[in-house]
């Protein structure tokens, strides 16, 4: 731990890249209304200088980095907590997705966002989300990393209800904020675990002293509420549920938010705390599997959905459930990795779907699109980059993130996970090419009035570049280079990984596996036939496309089996506790006092010589005490 | 010279006292109980003087100056009102005037 004086130029910088978006947030909350159509360049700008001063600690950081002390917080009982920030290469990576990423769809936003009334707020609250985020990923200890845990969420329920007036965004957001809570209550409480039993908070002394600090059951209770903070956050199973209705949301939030950045924080989190989930085993096994149950299941509804923001969710939610499972593991710098190459495609998929909201006046159901490839080539041609970097076709980012997932699984033995994954990878390049396919080609379903059109160039060039970054990610981590996992060894440890040639043969599997998703979703919606052989499938599963469509009927149940009985609670204790007891209690006193009164008050007559037969009956009784009490002494 | 006994100036005060008291309580013309408490403020007045002379403490006879000046003012104020309630009602009956209640 260094104060900031003493600590390296790279770790200076770590603050002034909170405090820059922090700044941004500031000046457009107080005067956003008077700084009006030039708060969004102001945004993007301050956050774009936090890119840049990432970049360079980017090239300053090694090792484990530098530990730096900015000022004491929380001072109590030996506990010490102080504002502190832990610049190592792990946190530097997150630093460059959240600025890098962030910053592109800041500038998109521009375009985007153009004539709301709510513009400044807007920005406001992207900055915000950027601070709370940066501060997530920096923070030495567990609970500065709360707060930044907490601050994202509130931006993510600020940004979801954005248009609040809108009665779906303001459920949406609501429903967000509810589930994240749940999440958020088992983590703090894995917080009070870890610091009853390590007497720590510091992330650092926590990793260091797990092991002896505490036993084996206790790490795993720990790690399996840190686990459930990051199922809500991450949107995993079962908490996956509110990311979807998330996308009430303006775009942009979807494409920064609910997938490049807030909902890793769960997959970032757990590599940050890796070794209390290294020694507490049993947890490691939960992480895996619901990790990629996740991944499976989300990529079979998103197969089944027609709102495109909303196949994209749901893809969002199955390749976090990757990242889980790279996590659960054990190959931590792999998930990073995923999380990184994620990052890039998800949010060009999210961006280029906002582009053709754009086009066609917030159009949703991909069934009234097709043919846009026409009027939007950039647009399309980023879009179908993206596509087939999350399939994971050779040589695109998600190939080589995916592929080390996969691969690490087969060489732990986990052939189950690898086969699940394996699945989860072949609905995932269907459903990408099945929504490609519906809205960039084929015949125009585009309602006749609406002339779609290519988005404006603020839009476009930040299209290109995660498009250019969606296909070269990958370099970062070429097996045999391994640039980024070295990077990140020092922090997260070596992953396991097969031999080259198994590697080899099981990534030409996952790109054969691609291939043939694609291949479905092109024989299923472009081949000629396609739509009566789609007819024919669909009468004969029809139960299970039924079930799916209702999204197995999982709200449901959840309304059912704790929405519905929470709000019978609440209206007891608003018919009884409330309305009987607190007001009781209120209204009672109330009424004493008054009730009181209205006898005492007939005390007043009004005659000025009761008043003085009182005064001196009065004085009468001093005077006879105190003459008693001289007698008495 | 014989100089009068203490007791007797304080049986002088309790009477001069005890009479305004009850003046102020039974009657009920306004001036009438003015005067009673005028009564009552000699009576502690004399008290004041003889004790300072008991004492030889002059305390008492400034104190006597302080309770003139307080009568002064309070008569000035009272009869202002006294005035304007009769020039309203012809009357300085103080049972008259109790609508202040409540």
């Amino acid at each position: 731990m260094e104060s900031f004086s003493h600590a390296p130029l790279y770790a200076q910088l770590a603050p002034i890249v909170i405090g820059l978006p922090l700044l941004g947030a500031t000046i457009l909350l107080v005067a956003g209304r008077r700084v009006g159509r030039a708060s969004g360049a102001l945004a993007s700008t301050l956050l774009s200088i936090a890119f840049v001063l990432g970049v360079v600690s980017f090239f300053g950081v090694t090792g484990h980095g530098s530990q730096i002390h900015l000022w004491s917080w929380v001072p109590l009982l030996g506990f010490h907590t102080g504002v502190d920030l832990n610049v190592d290469p792990l946190a530097i990576v997150m630093v460059l997705v959240v600025t890098g990423v962030g910053a592109l769809i800041h500038w998109y936003s521009l375009g985007y966002m153009a004539g709301d009334p709510g513009y400044p707020r807007f920005f406001a609250y992207m900055n915000l989300f950027a601070a709370s985020m940066l501060l997530l990923v920096l923070a030495d200890n567990v609970l500065l990393l709360y707060v930044g845990w907490e601050g994202v969420g509130l931006c993510s329920y600020l940004l979801i209800g954005f248009w609040f007036e809108r009665p779906s965004a303001a459920h949406a957001a609501k429903k967000a904020f509810f589930v994240n809570r749940i999440g958020d209550f088992a983590f703090l409480a894995g917080i009070f675990v870890l610091a009853a039993s390590l007497g720590t908070l510091s992330i650092p002394r926590i990793d260091a002293s797990v092991s002896g600090g505490m036993t084996s059951g206790l790490a795993t209770v720990a790690a399996l509420l840190l686990f459930a903070g990051a199922t809500a956050k991450s949107a995993q199973i079962p908490l996956y549920v509110w990311l979807l209705d998330a996308m009430e949301g303006p775009t942009p939030v979807s494409a920064l938010i609910h997938a490049a950045t807030m909902v890793t924080a769960g997959v970032y989190l757990i590599a940050r705390v890796h070794p209390v989930f290294e020694f507490g085993a049993a947890s490691l096994d939960v992480v895996m599997w619901i990790g990629i149950l996740t991944a499976l299941l989300a990529a079979i509804l998103g197969a089944f959905e027609y709102d495109i923001k909303r196949v994209l969710a749901y893809s969002t939610v199955s390749q976090i459930g990757y990242m889980i499972a790279a996590d659960g593991l054990s190959s931590y710098s792999t998930g990073i990795f995923h999380l990184a190459m994620h990052a890039f495609f998800k949010a060009l998929l999210f961006l280029g779907a906002g582009a053709v909201m754009h086009a066609l006046a917030d159009e949703l159901d991909m069934r009234r699109m097709g043919g846009l490839r026409r009027v939007m080539p950039v647009t399309a041609g980023t879009f179908l980059i993206a596509a087939l970097a999350i399939s994971g076709i050779f040589p695109l980012s998600g190939f080589w993130s995916k592929d080390a997932i996969l691969a690490a699984a087969w060489a732990q033995g986990q052939y189950a996970i690898w086969a699940i994954g394996l699945a989860a990878a072949f609905l995932t390049a269907f459903y990408m090419f099945r929504l490609y396919f519906r809205v960039f080609e084929g015949p125009s379903h585009v309602q006749e009035d609406l002339h779609p059109h290519e988005a404006p160039r603020i839009m476009t060039v930040p299209l290109v570049i995660l498009g250019f970054l969606s296909v070269v990610g990958g370099a970062l981590n070429v097996p045999g280079n391994d640039a980024l996992e070295r990077f990140l060894d020092p922090v997260l440890g070596a992953p396991a990984a097969p031999g080259a040639v198994t590697d080899a043969i099981l990534s030409a599997v996952a790109v054969a596996v691609a291939v043939i998703g694609i291949g479905t979703a092109w024989g299923l919606y472009m081949a000629p036939a396609a739509d009566a052989r789609r007819a024919a499938l669909e009468h004969r599963f029809a139960v299970l496309v039924h079930v799916a469509r209702r999204k197995f009927y999982v709200d449901e149940l959840y309304g059912y089996a704790f929405v519905l009985p929470g709000k019978r609670l609440a209206m007891w204790f608003d018919s009884l506790v409330d309305a009987r007891i607190f007001d009781g209690a209120v209204n009672g006193i109330a009424a004493m006092l008054s009730g009181s009164g209205e006898q005492i008050r007939r005390l007043q007559t009004g005659f000025v010589r009761s008043y003085a037969a009182v005064f001196l009956f009065g004085v009468m009784v001093i005077f006879t005490v105190l003459i008693l009490r001289v007698a008495v002494t | 010279m014989t100089s009068v006994p203490v007791e007797y100036y304080l049986a002088l005060a309790g009477l001069m006292f005890a009479v305004g008291t009850v003046g102020v309580l039974v009657r009920r013309n306004a001036i009438v109980i003015f005067m009673f408490i005028e009564l009552m403020l000699n009576a502690v007045n004399l008290l004041f003087v003889t004790f300072a002379r008991m004492h030889g403490n002059l305390d008492g006879q400034v104190l006597v100056f302080f309770v003139l000046v307080v009568a002064a003012a309070e008569v000035t104020v009272g009869l202002a009102i006294i005035v304007s309630i009769f020039r309203r009602r012809a009357s300085a009956d103080v049972d008259d005037v109790n609508l202040l209640k409540w």
